[in-house]
This record gives C-alpha cells, structure tokens and sequence, in this order.
C-alpha cells in the first residue's frame, strides 16, 4: 500500500513540474509578447525553395506548404537512401564473405574506411567534389546526347522534354541537384557500411552443419545461399536493419549543412522568420518520431511474419 | 515527501521573482553581449584574442557607461539562428550584432531597437565572367543566400516584384556558402552590402574575379537591440549609442575630452560630460557615464575610422545628418 502511495506521489510530482514548465513557457512568452501557437502556419512563406520535388511552391504559398515540400524532400532522399544502402549493403556483406580475396580485401577497406569517419565529413567532401570538379553549366560535359553533367547537377532528358542551356542554366528535362545527389550518396555509403556487417554477421550465424548438409544433398552455392542460408540469416539481420534505417532517417537531417531543402532545413528557416522555435522544434520532433514509429512497426511486422514462415 | 513538494514550490516563486537588467549586470559585473561569431568590421576577434568592430562597440559604450570600465564586457557570439533565443532567454542583455530592425521583429518577437549603429542595403555579387550589369538580367539564375534573414525574404520579394525566378541555395554557416559560392555553384550570392565589400575583400580567392552590381534592393538599418519588460535597461543602452553620435557632433574624441572637460564652457559639453546637471543619475549611472564612454570607446566617427575604414567602407549614409548622412542624436539635455 505504502509503494503504491509513493508511487502515485511520484507521478503528481512528475506532472506537476510538467505543468510548471508549461505554464511557465506560456506565460513568459505572453509577457514578452512573443507570438506563440500554430496560427502561423497559415501565413505567407515569403521565401522560395531549391528543390520542391515536384509539388508546386512559390514564395507566396504559406508556412504549411513550405513545410510539406521540405517533408517531401526528406520522404524523396529516405526512400531512395534505405533502397540504395539496402542493395549496396547486401553486395558489400556477400562480397566480405567471397572466395576471392580481392574482393574480400576490396569490401573490406571500402567499409572500414567509411563506417570510422563522421558522416558531416564525408558529406562536405562528396559537396565539394560534385560542385568542385565539374565544369559551369556553359561548359557542361555532355556524356551521351542530352544528358549534361555540370556544377549545377545532371540534367536528362525526359519523354516529351529535353534539357536545353538557356540564360544562366539548363531548363527542362529531368534533374538531379548537388545537394540532393551529395546527400544521397553520403547517406548510401555510409549506411551500407552497417549494412554490410549486420549482413555478414547474419550469415555467419547460420551454422555450419546447414551448409554441410547443403553441400551433402548436392547443391551448388548459389542455392545454398538461397534457399539454405539466407532464410537463417534474415532472422538475425532484420531486426538490426531495421535500426540503421531509422539512422538513415534521421541523419538526412544533416542535409542543412549542405543545403538541401529537407524537413529540418524549412523547418529551420520558419523558426527564423517567424521567431516561433518552440513550435517549429516541436514540428520537427512529431515528424521524426512519426516517421521513426512508422518505419519501427513496418519493420516489426516483417519481422513477425519473417519468423510466422518457420 | 511533503517537504520535497514545499520545497519544489519555493523554488518556483523564487524563480517568478524579476530582477532589474541593471542589477543583474551590477551583480554579475559584466556585460553580456551576443555578437556576430566573425564579420570583419563589425564584430571579430584580432590576431591578439581582443574583440573588435563596430557593433563590439556598442558593447564596450554600455559597459563603459554602467561600470566606468569598457572592458567589462562577456561576448557571446551567435549564428543569425541562435541569436534571437539568446536574447529572449536572458543569456545576453542584449544583442549587438549587424541585426536588420524591421517591424516584425520589433513587435513579433518581444524586443526593442535601440537605435542604428550602421545603415545598410542589400546587394547582388556576381561572376564577372557572365558579363551581367544589372540585377533586372538575372532572371533563372541561382543564388546562394544564408538561411533566416531578411535577405531571403528580401530576394524572394525582388523577383517576384519583377516578374523574375531564381533558384535558392540556402546554406546556414557563411563559410559553407561562401565555399558553394566561390566553387561555381551558385551565379550570385546575396547579403547586406557591407557584407559583399567585406566577403570580396577578405575571403575571395580573387577579388578581381568578381563585380558587386549597383542595385541596392532594400533598407537594413542595422542596430543593437534589447527584450521588452526592461525600460531602464532600454533607455541605458539607447542612449550608449547616441552618446557616441553626439560626442562626434559636438567635436568630443577620445583624445581631446580630458581637456574639454576641463576647459570648455560650452554648457551642451558640460552637461555630456557631467560637470553640470545630472543626466546620469536619471539612467540611474554614474554621472560621468557618457564621459567614460567617449574616453574609452570613442565617438561614433572614430570608431568607424578604426573598424571600417580599412575595409574600404565610405561613411556615405552613416555620414553626421548635417554631413549629409543619417546619423542622428536626439538632444543629450
């Protein structure tokens, strides 16, 4: 009876420092006359937006619709990263585990090199290299017809529109930013390198009688690994995987050291023009734990249903 | 358990309890000032660790006013991001730092302009190699601009009043977009103007390489600035940097004032340095309060002399209203 006492005690003491906290923001925020609340979502952006992946944005629109494009953006370079780090991932992982020890040497400084130095690093370097290395848009290489690789990205050629050097810069055609393409590479190579290790922890735990016996009943490696070691292995390589892409998420946000237009990016912006931080940090919080919460459950039902098939 | 509840209590209306800015400056014995983290000219460390600029300036006036001693300053340098929360939470007691007054931050945010230590307009530099001469022909290009500043907004108001697009490239940390800028990224980059004469003469690889365009596309009256709910703090700090303009009209420099002081009869003299009347007892100072700053700090010309003229700045606006600038006191009487 006393623990239940000291725990509900401890509760009231809890919440009541919340409120505290609370009440406190609030009415510090009143009496300093800073504007608080979500009403300025529907207010005039006023600034314009790099990439908007496609939704329609002009400066015009409001806080809202910026935001959306920034969420865009991030749903944009996540999707393509997980897919990209995933693929590249499993290669790296097979590949430490090769018989041919060029591979095997290969893989394995790719990933010791690039999983033990920061990914801000790296994606200032891969920045530098793409906005360094290739020519003006006036001197654009020009690898196959209609594909233009410049300081300002490639630009390709889409059915019904092709890029044509117009004023200052390509117009039509399909593009691919810098900044989208020095962020989704980071992202790619840096998270393959877990991948790859998760992957190759995973399939050394299958034990070694399976591939015995795999061998015994005739079977050549490459269903083995098939049909033999890679059921085994995913049960242990999922639920790890399914933290690197939570990782991979959230460190997209780093794409405001570079300049791409991610959540966290717009967000930033909003909080400076409107001076609303404490709405504009919440904003960001509910995102990336949606996200997160999201990406977790998806993984887990995988998972159930990875361990369901026996 | 109840004890911890009192406890707990007394610390909050401990906390409700609000001290004075002054008596909390006195108290702790230096002034906290958020700076730039680096803009020459305005507010930057020397080759010896000493800040120095004109917005340092303010800082020293303030403390020179308060404490009698300019050097009793803490600087807090801040990013554009960080600089306004500093403010609003109390971590500074107030914010000098090449900060554009404009309305919605003077009424939306909480704080108070105290007056313009340097007037300023946004400006366009450009590639030399692409042979543009005006800013109304940069139509398509893509600018690199800094995030959370009027000069994103200002840009965006620009091309849509002209029937214009640009593509942003919007980076936070001014090395980063200096780097985007100078690596061919980006055609333009656009900031204050005296950021565009500072960055091409400090930091660009080859000056020659670039041209600064003549249209000036907005106001940015720069100036120091407090939170609201303090009016003494705002009169103390407003009235800093006046007596740093005023001194310059009334002829007052850092050299010749121990002896105007004692010599002039000049009775506008003898009140700015207190040997009549008693102007800083009603900022609740040290009568001798605008004295010290001129004698420390110097006037407001002399501190432009010293930080910005190296640069290659012209007093232009920031000239003495009756030179033909905007530089304006009201009356220290």
């Amino acid at each position: 009876m006393k623990k239940i006492g000291f725990q509900a005690a401890a509760i009231a003491l809890a919440l009541g420092f919340a409120w505290y906290l609370v009440a406190n923001t609030v009415d510090n925020l009143a009496a300093r006359n800073i504007a608080s609340g979500f009403g300025f979502l529907g207010r005039e952006a006023g600034f314009e937006i790099g990439e908007t992946g496609g939704l329609a944005y002009g400066a015009a629109d409001t806080y809202l619709r910026a935001l959306a494009v920034g969420l865009g953006n991030t749903f944009r370079v996540a999707v393509l990263g997980i897919v990209g780090a995933t693929v590249l991932g499993f290669l790296v992982g097979l590949g430490r585990l090769s018989e041919n020890p060029l591979v095997r040497g290969a893989t394995a400084a790719y990933v010791e090199f690039l999983r033990n130095t920061p990914l801000l690093v790296q994606l200032f370097f891969w920045y530098a290299l793409i906005t360094e290395a290739f020519p003006s848009p006036r001197e654009a290489l020009s690898p196959l017809p209609g594909v233009f690789l410049s300081n300002r990205g490639i630009f390709f050629p889409l059915p019904g529109s092709w890029p044509v050097l117009e004023g200052f810069n390509f117009s039509g055609g399909g593009h691919l930013s810098p900044e989208f393409a020095a962020l989704l590479a980071g992202l790619v190579l840096y998270t393959a390198t877990y991948i790859a290790e998760i992957v190759r922890a995973g399939i050394l735990s299958v034990p070694k009688g399976q591939l015995e016996a795999a061998r015994a009943l005739g079977l050549e490696r490459r269903p083995t690994l098939r049909h033999v070691v890679l059921p085994h292995a995913l049960r242990v390589i999922v639920p790890p995987l399914s933290s690197q892409y939570l990782n991979l998420v959230k460190n997209s946000s780093l794409a405001v050291a570079i300049g791409y237009p991610d959540f966290v990016s717009v967000a930033n912006t909003a909080i400076n023009q409107t001076g609303q931080a404490i709405e504009g940090v919440a904003l960001i919080m509910a995102v990336y734990l949606t996200i997160s919460l999201a990406l977790s459950a998806l993984m887990n039902w995988c998972n159930a249903r990875l361990l369901a098939r026996g | 358990m109840k004890r911890l509840f009192l406890l707990a209590l007394a610390f909050c209306s401990l906390a409700h309890a609000q001290q004075s800015t002054l008596d909390a400056v006195r108290a702790r014995g230096t002034v906290a000032c958020g700076t730039n983290t680096g803009l020459a000219g305005f507010s930057q460390p020397d080759s010896k660790g000493v800040w120095r600029g004109i917005d340092v300036d303010v800082c020293r006036a303030v403390a020179a006013a308060v404490f009698g001693d300019a050097s009793k300053v803490r600087y807090v340098p801040a990013t554009t991001q960080q600089r306004f929360t500093a403010l609003q939470s109390g971590e500074v007691d107030l914010l000098s730092r090449n900060t554009t007054w404009s309305f919605s931050r003077d009424a939306g945010l909480g704080f108070n302009f105290t007056g313009v230590n340097f007037y300023d307009g946004q400006g366009f530099m450009v590639w030399k190699k692409l042979n543009v001469k005006s800013a109304k022909q940069l139509n398509g290009a893509t600018i690199c601009v800094q995030p959370g500043t009027t000069t994103e907004l200002n840009l965006a108001d620009y091309f849509r009043a002209n029937r214009m697009t640009f593509k942003p490239v919007v980076i936070d940390k001014l090395e980063e977009v200096l780097n985007a800028y100078f690596a061919g990224r980006c055609d333009v980059f656009t900031t204050d103007m005296s950021g565009l004469v500072s960055v091409r003469g400090s930091r660009a690889p080859n000056a020659a390489e670039h041209v600064i365009l003549p249209e000036i596309i907005s106001k940015e009256p720069l100036g120091p600035l407090v939170r609201h709910g303090d009016d003494r703090w705002f009169d103390i700090v407003k009235w800093s940097l006046y007596a740093m303009i005023e001194a310059e009209e009334l002829g007052l420099t850092s050299r010749n004032i121990d002896e105007q002081a004692r010599t002039s009869k000049d009775p506008s003299v003898q009140r700015f340095v207190g040997a009549s009347g008693d102007l800083g007892k009603m900022l609740g100072l040290d009568n001798r309060w605008a004295f010290n700053i001129v004698k420390q700090v110097g006037n407001y010309g002399e501190s432009f002399e010293a930080n910005l003229k190296p640069l290659g700045f012209e007093r232009g606006q920031n000239a003495l209203w009756k030179d033909g600038g905007l530089m304006y006191s009201p009356p220290i009487r």
